[in-house]
């Protein structure tokens, strides 16, 4: 579904990611996880290109993507739909037209449109708040309006930013069961950025843990890879503490 | 105080309308021009949506240098430019030019202001939404800082309004010249301590209606 392939980005002199080649393949929950800094928002908002690679190639479905420009590259960027830990929704919009505008931004016809944002609200369990503004939501609330505003377009791919970090842990489940929903009856390709190992565990197919801007390993999860994952968390914290620069393969 | 009003009245009334021929296509001009000047020095700002350094210096220069200089001497040193465009420098039509040059930029800088308190986070949604810059602008940034926006133009108007009272360096007329003329000039005082109160009271209006509105077009 999406790979990159050998990807760098700089931020000045600083060297957010270092040479990445990371597969996400279709239909999975991936889960990306990694100490603060570690790159993994940056890794995912290379994904579609919100922020641009200096190096490497994002390849999503087979079409290298980072040279996409004007119309395709924002047609491209509706099927990579994205939420966020600061949920980022419009304060001045109510919940219906905070989700609608994604259905205008992708030109779906005017009558159409009520019947999906419903549609899409009633998926996340927030059809009675339609009316309401964001500011009179909870924060499990706000993430799930931001998570149908990001499904109403029919993407493929869903980009979670630490989508859970500011809620409860009951909010947290309520908001991955959600998310397990989508992968399960859509279909959709869901890739997870947490620093919280449960989170990551909960829900995820595969793991890539992160640091120093640089891919560790993937791990898959089921049915021994817990144990695995968490191995590699450990030797990760500890070529962490022999300052990284030890050979780790 | 109405006696003395209503001796002066129809030289009142003129006066008035003077005074909202030249804020009103003061505000005209904000809106009409400062609005998209200040939308685009917001976004040729470092880090934004169409960074551009060079547009943005240059702009931010040229709001910069109206800002600064002292109204007065800016009406004066306008008067070449004024007579270009209405044919003359004296008189109401002509006083509009310097007041909309000087909207312009105290408008531009409070939107450019009002822009940057949108949170990064919307702007980066949209983005990821596949909003072009002009979805951009007009489905999330204006509605996002809609009632900073309407505060922005109260502050300005309220310039304006202050601004308009020096017009009669070129017989541009307008109640704050009416008070010079007759309250000052001819020794009444109580004349344009009544002017005074006429302003003040506007000024409160135009606050009042500006707050009211934007309060109520607030649903962060
Ligand atoms: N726009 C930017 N300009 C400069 N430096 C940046 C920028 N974005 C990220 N960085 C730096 O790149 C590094 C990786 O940032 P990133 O946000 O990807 O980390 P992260 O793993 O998501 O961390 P966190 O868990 O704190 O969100 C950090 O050191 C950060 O300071
Ligand atoms: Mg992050």
């Amino acid at each position: 579904m999406i790979t990159l392939h050998n990807v760098s980005k700089r931020f000045g002199t600083f060297q957010a990611i270092t040479s990445v080649s990371l597969h996400i393949k279709s239909g999975e929950v991936h889960g990306i996880i990694g100490a603060s800094g570690a790159g993994k928002s940056t890794l995912l908002r290379m994904m579609n290109l919100i922020e641009h690679p200096d190096e490497g190639e994002i390849i999503v479905d087979g079409q290298t993507f980072n040279h996409l420009k004007g119309k395709q590259l924002r047609h491209m960027r509706q099927t990579l739909a994205m939420i966020f830990q600061g949920y980022h929704l419009v304060g001045n919009k109510t919940v219906f037209d905070n989700v609608v505008v994604a259905l205008k931004l992708a030109k779906v016809p005017k009558k159409e449109q009520t019947a999906k944002v419903m549609e899409s609200l009633r998926f996340v369990g927030l059809e009675s708040l339609k009316d309401q503004y964001p500011a009179q939501l909870s924060g499990g609330q706000k993430q799930r309006v931001a998570i149908a505003r990001a499904i109403v377009t029919q993407p493929r791919v869903l980009l979670c930013d630490e989508p859970t970090s500011s809620l409860d842990p009951n909010t947290t489940a309520e908001v991955l069961e959600v998310l397990r929903r989508i992968n399960q009856e859509f279909g959709v390709t869901i890739v997870l950025v947490s620093h919280d190992m449960e989170v990551v565990k909960s829900i995820c197919e595969r793991v890539t843990v992160m640091a120093q801007g640089q891919v560790y390993e993937t791990v898959q999860i089921e049915p021994t890879g817990i144990q695995k994952l968490e191995n590699s968390a450990e030797e990760f914290v500890k070529w962490l503490r022999t300052g990284g620069d030890e050979d780790r393969v | 105080m109405f006696d003395v009003l209503s001796e002066y009245q129809a030289e009142i009334w003129v006066s008035i309308g003077e005074t909202f021929i030249m804020v009103g296509f003061s505000i005209l001009a904000a809106l009409l021009i400062g609005l998209p000047v200040g939308t685009f020095l917001f976004l040729c700002r470092k880090g934004q949506l169409i960074e551009n350094q060079v547009v943005f210096s240059s702009l931010n220069l040229i709001v910069n240098i109206i800002r600064s200089f002292p109204f007065l001497l800016l009406v004066i040193f306008l008067i070449p430019f004024t007579r270009l465009i209405i044919g003359t420098a004296i008189g109401t039509a002509a006083a509009t030019v310097p007041m909309c040059i000087i909207a312009i930029a105290h408008y531009s800088r409070l939107v450019e202001q009002s822009l940057l308190d949108v949170p990064k986070g919307v702007m980066e949604a949209a983005v990821s939404m596949g909003a072009s810059v002009k979805d951009i602008i007009f489905k999330f940034l204006y509605v996002e800082a809609r009632s900073s926006l309407v505060l922005s133009m109260t502050t300005s108007t309220i310039s304006f309004i202050s601004y308009s009272t020096i017009m009669g360096v070129v017989g541009g007329g307008g109640i704050g010249d009416f008070a010079i003329r007759y309250g000052y000039q001819q020794f009444r005082s109580d004349l344009m301590i009544y002017i005074i109160i006429i302003m003040v009271v506007f000024v409160q209006l135009v606050q009042y209606a500006g707050i009211t509105f934007a309060r109520k077009i607030d649903k962060r």
